[in-house]
């Protein structure tokens, strides 16, 4: 399937299609990957699509093969993606820790699964824990995107390219497996050029002096050194902290999701608020970093907050450690694959203000 | 008067840091002659894997990358398949390609990844203190194996270019030793050539170089060099196993006919 769209021509496409697309047009020259649902279709559409666009598909041997292609190409100067889910993940931890640690820039897309070992293939947002709180092994972090719509999806797909280069670090687009299956109009961009190589890459001597791609530091002063660089640089990362307030003017009770979840916590919000109830939604879209200051600035003006996940609670911890204990923060979290509905998390909403309210 | 010796252009000025007697320098210098010879330093790349040769590039005067341990042919396909007109190689020890680097050596060789794999074989991990690797021998000696390995309970010394020889993708596979000038010129020659088929664009090319170990066999250097040629020689029997011309699996043998390519 090839897309021939200009940039006001609304498609209607899976979402793991959607971020295949948006990806090269935003000048993607390579693609490893291996299969694993509920994810392959990227890789099937990349590897119909991104030779044709001028790009390099290849289909590894494993997860961890596919991420250490990544930073090979990565190294080399190409604009580079992989993209897997939770198990997959799990093999790619240590790649990624040499990612970050070596400061190379390439683009890593997780549409969870279900949780321990196989697990299922049904949609969770059990791996946030592993997303946003260490890039593999070490103090590496990386950055991390969370889209709620296909629209969101491709948008933040381009997006995650320019951050990964502007810091030369890894940026993980984390959806889930509904958001890769389901289908929704999108418009894309327009398509992007390649970029040129950076002087860092490895492209061979003849284009400068030597280059080094490495994450070694035998000394420990250097190597700490080295991790006081990479720390300041998480902290301008902050400059990349999104998050949507969502009928949270005048909200009592502000109800944090993302993802998927965030979609079916919308739908309640809309519920509730018809009955009378003041709700609102609080939707991070950067996990890490993560929006603490919007929550900080919600707490003082809210009664409560809820967390609503796919997981048994590993964001509710971050909104936890921004709202400092000022007001309570309620969990309300499925498992497995199961997806709350709008009406069960209307009835959570009512509960959370039930029990402020002492009822 | 005519200089008949100098340092290889591809070699930088580092001097090298390994244990007295090891053939890392050997082997480094002959990689160096290679490329040179060639004239290909301005447009190749190397990968350094994990073990003693961590700091290989240090030594070269050319682009490098660091690899996970084992990844080396993973993130020399990375390198390859963005810059098809470089000419990219991993320098890889025994623990790192035969044992944690399995797959990925395998699965390179089998596309037919156009790099180039200088693998050297010494029969033990060097740089974590003398562990048994998997080509260390049977009934040798090491910090893991210190009755002597028994193949019934740690399996036999791994031949890597046996193994590698059955893959259409190979184009080039040779064991070469660095005991002695003549086997020397030997390796020179077959390290040469596992670059000139990258050049021509063949297929995947590896060269594993039997190299000594002294420190962690407990041998003075020249013993060392005398102890490969008695022990491992007989094991790994040295020659060219696949040449462009001279293929285990020919690559276009295994297809399928012309018109039922297409699918539907």
């Amino acid at each position: 399937m090839s897309v021939q769209t200009t940039a006001d021509t609304r498609v209607l496409m899976k979402g793991n299609e959607a971020i295949a697309e948006a990806a090269i047009r935003a000048g993607l020259q390579a693609y490893f990957g291996y299969p694993i649902t509920p994810q392959s279709e990227i890789s099937e559409y990349m590897a119909a699509r991104l030779p044709s666009a001028g790009g390099a598909f290849l289909q590894a041997e494993s997860e961890i093969a596919a991420i250490n292609m990544v930073y090979g190409a990565a190294g080399a100067g190409a604009r580079v993606m992989t993209s897997t889910s939770s198990p997959g993940i799990s093999l790619m931890q240590e790649g990624l820790s040499y990612l970050v640690g070596s400061e190379l820039p390439c683009v890593v897309v997780n549409i969870m699964r279900g949780g321990p070992g196989l697990g299922n293939i049904a949609p969770s947002q059990a791996d946030y824990f592993q997303a946003t709180k260490s890039a593999g092994h070490g103090d590496g972090r990386n950055l991390v995107l969370a889209p709620s719509t296909i629209q969101e999806a491709a948008d933040l797909t381009v997006l995650a390219f320019d951050l990964a280069e502007q810091y030369r670090n890894p940026v993980m687009i984390l959806g889930d497996g509904y958001l890769g299956q389901m289908m929704e109009p999108v418009v894309f961009p327009d398509a992007r050029p390649p970029r040129p190589a950076p002087a860092w890459a490895t492209t061979g001597r003849a284009e400068g002096p030597v280059r080094l791609i490495n994450s070694i530091y035998l000394e420990a002063e250097a190597l700490e050194a080295h991790n006081l660089r990479l720390q300041e640089k998480y902290r301008r990362m902050r400059a990349e902290v999104r998050v949507e307030a969502y009928k949270m003017d005048d909200a009592e009770l502000a109800v944090a999701a993302y993802g998927i979840a965030a979609r079916v916590v919308r739908s309640a919000v809309d519920r509730a608020r018809a009955k009378g109830l003041p709700v609102g939604l609080l939707r991070p879209i950067s996990l890490y970093p993560f929006p603490s200051d919007a929550f900080a600035a919600a707490a003082p003006r809210v009664r409560a907050f809820l967390t609503v996940e796919l997981s048994a609670g590993e964001m509710v911890e971050d909104v936890r450690l921004a709202v400092e204990g000022r007001v309570p923060v309620r969990f309300y979290g499925r498992m497995g694959g199961v997806v709350p509905t709008p009406p069960e998390l209307v009835g959570q909403i009512e509960r959370a203000l039930r029990e402020v309210d002492g009822r | 008067m005519k200089q008949v010796f100098a340092r290889p252009a591809s070699l930088s000025e580092t001097a090298f840091t390994y244990c007295p007697g090891c053939t890392h320098g050997v082997a480094h210098r002959l990689v160096a002659e290679a490329i040179d010879d060639l004239g290909i330093q301005e447009r190749t790349i190397g990968v350094a894997s994990v073990g003693c040769s961590v700091f290989a590039y240090n030594f070269f005067d050319l682009d490098f990358q660091q690899a996970a341990h084992g990844r080396a042919p993973a993130v020399a396909t990375g390198i390859k398949r963005v810059l098809p007109d470089r000419v990219v190689f991993t320098y890889q020890g025994d623990g790192d390609l035969a044992a944690i680097g399995t797959a990925e050596i395998v699965h390179a060789a089998n596309r037919g990844e156009k790099i180039t794999v200088i693998f050297i074989n010494n029969a033990v991990y060097g740089m974590t203190g003398g562990q048994m690797a998997p080509t260390t021998l049977v009934g040798m000696r090491t910090t893991t194996s210190p009755f002597g390995r028994d193949p019934r309970v740690a399996g036999h010394p791994m031949h890597v270019v046996e193994l590698l020889s059955s893959l259409g993708g190979v184009a080039y596979l040779a064991r070469v030793a660095l005991c002695g000038v003549a086997q020397i010129h030997k390796a020179k020659k077959a390290i040469r050539r596992a670059f000139q088929v990258q050049l021509d664009g063949i297929g995947f090319s590896l060269v594993e170089v039997l190299s000594t170990c002294p420190v962690t066999w407990g041998l003075q250097p020249v013993e060392a060099v005398r102890w490969l040629e008695e022990h491992m020689l007989p094991v790994f029997p040295l020659g060219e196993v696949v040449t462009p011309e001279k293929r285990v699996i020919s690559p276009a043998s295994a297809g399928l006919p012309a018109e039922s390519k297409e699918r539907g």
